[in-house]
């Protein structure tokens, strides 16, 4: 979607203010946010792409002026009753609801070392690369209305294939519940040039991970 | 719910744990994890065995997943690594334009900076303008590389080794190295002096 995340090439943000010995949390509630976030991931119930794409549907005047956890708050509360784990008038009142049988966490300490080890999102499909390192290709001007990690600043726009990265899942299927549709991976360089315009400067370049069905050859 | 974060996370895990849904001592597990055992030192380990090992260096820049794994330092929002190389012609520069991807498991979580609109916006069209503001003035002929993660890639940047150093170790090395400079908004001052 062409949501106010897809934020590469925007002005007006100001400056970068770096800030110096920060700590890992600023606000106990954000730890908190953090842990219960991933404990609940055990669930199984969304995936890293239905999450990303539950943080792109804050309202874009909401999203900017909401923290990087306010953000996920956000996102979490909208899932967590989307898949049914907790329902409004839960969040509401802030107890279960009557009768409702308590639950077994899928998640103890004991099985942390499974949770930091992550999951690959490579998948072993035999599928043929459609491109190689060195081809000319351009990024479709797509504009879906659903997920996708395709930026808008590259749409239209062309590069070059320097990197296969295999297959992976596919975002913009699996964040809807669409099945993972797994497809090839390329690494590509897009000209500074090409994205910015002749102004920009010809010693520098942007390189992004896309998906093949964002590609067509150049 | 109460508006103020603190409350509503207050009252959503209260709610979580009497339903039954989260264990509270995994929560206080994975804070720990985040805040004690996962950061920059990761990252410092493998830039500084890649300083001291040459043939260590080149399986970090062909297969960077398989290079830190051999360190124990693959995991979760680190599964599949690219490492790139910074040097006298070439600069690199991560970002995730998109939300806040991040290499978790050698650089820990992200800085807010790294996480700002400012940030996000900025660092693929003006990224001199960005380094600028940390300090970092580059030369007109470098060559400025922005790593945009779109994908589940994580970049790592494997910055200069300071000149001076050639009598450290490894641990002595990794000490020198910055997260800052593991991002690419860094270059790495020689010890006691200045880059």
């Amino acid at each position: 979607m062409n949501g106010i995340h897809d934020m590469g090439g925007m002005h007006g943000f100001g400056p970068v203010r770096a800030e110096d010995d920060e700590p890992v949390f600023h606000q106990a509630w954000e730890a908190r946010l953090f842990a219960v976030r991933h404990a609940l991931g055990a669930w199984g119930r969304w995936n890293i792409d239905s999450s990303r794409h539950a943080r792109e549907l804050i309202p874009p005047a909401d999203y900017l002026r909401m923290s990087y956890y306010e953000r996920w708050l956000a996102g979490l509360l909208t899932q967590l009753v989307e898949v049914g784990l907790v329902t409004h008038e839960e969040l509401s009142s802030g107890r279960p609801a009557a009768g409702a049988e308590k639950a077994t966490p899928p998640l103890h300490a004991d099985g942390l070392e499974r949770l930091l080890a992550g999951s690959p999102s490579t998948r072993d499909v035999a599928l043929d690369p459609i491109y190689v390192v060195g081809d000319r290709v351009r990024a479709r001007n797509i504009h879906p209305t659903g997920h996708t990690r395709l930026p808008r600043y590259a749409r239209g726009k062309a590069g070059c294939v320097v990197r296969d990265h295999g297959v992976h899942v596919f975002p913009d299927t699996n964040a809807h519940g669409q099945g993972e549709q797994p497809q090839r991976l390329y690494g590509i360089r897009f000209e500074a040039t090409e994205l910015w315009g002749e102004a920009a400067s010809s010693r520098e370049a942007v390189y992004l991970d896309l998906w093949e069905s964002y590609l067509v050859r150049a | 719910m109460p508006s103020d974060p603190a409350l509503r996370v207050k009252a959503l895990e209260s709610l979580l744990v009497e339903k039954g849904l989260v264990d509270p001592a995994a929560l206080d597990a994975i804070i720990d994890a985040y805040e004690h055992k996962i950061g920059p030192r990761n990252g410092a380990k493998v830039v500084a065995r890649a300083w001291t090992d040459e043939a260590f260096k080149q399986r970090l820049l062909q297969d960077a997943s398989a290079a830190i794994g051999e360190m124990g330092f693959l995991g979760r929002q680190g599964e599949h690594m690219v490492v790139v190389e910074n040097t006298e012609q070439v600069h690199n520069l991560v970002v995730c334009t998109l939300c806040s991807c991040y290499p978790w498991p050698v650089l820990g979580l992200p800085p807010v900076w790294y996480k700002s609109d400012a940030y996000r916006s900025r660092a693929v069209i003006d990224p001199r303008g960005v380094l600028r503001e940390f300090g970092l003035e580059l030369d007109a002929a470098v060559e400025v590389r922005v790593w945009d993660s779109t994908a589940e890639i994580r970049y790592l940047v494997l910055p200069q080794r300071p000149a001076g150093t050639e009598h450290l170790s490894a641990d002595e090395l990794a000490d020198l190295v910055t997260r800052d400079a593991m991002i690419g908004v860094q270059r790495l001052a020689a010890p006691g002096g200045r880059s």
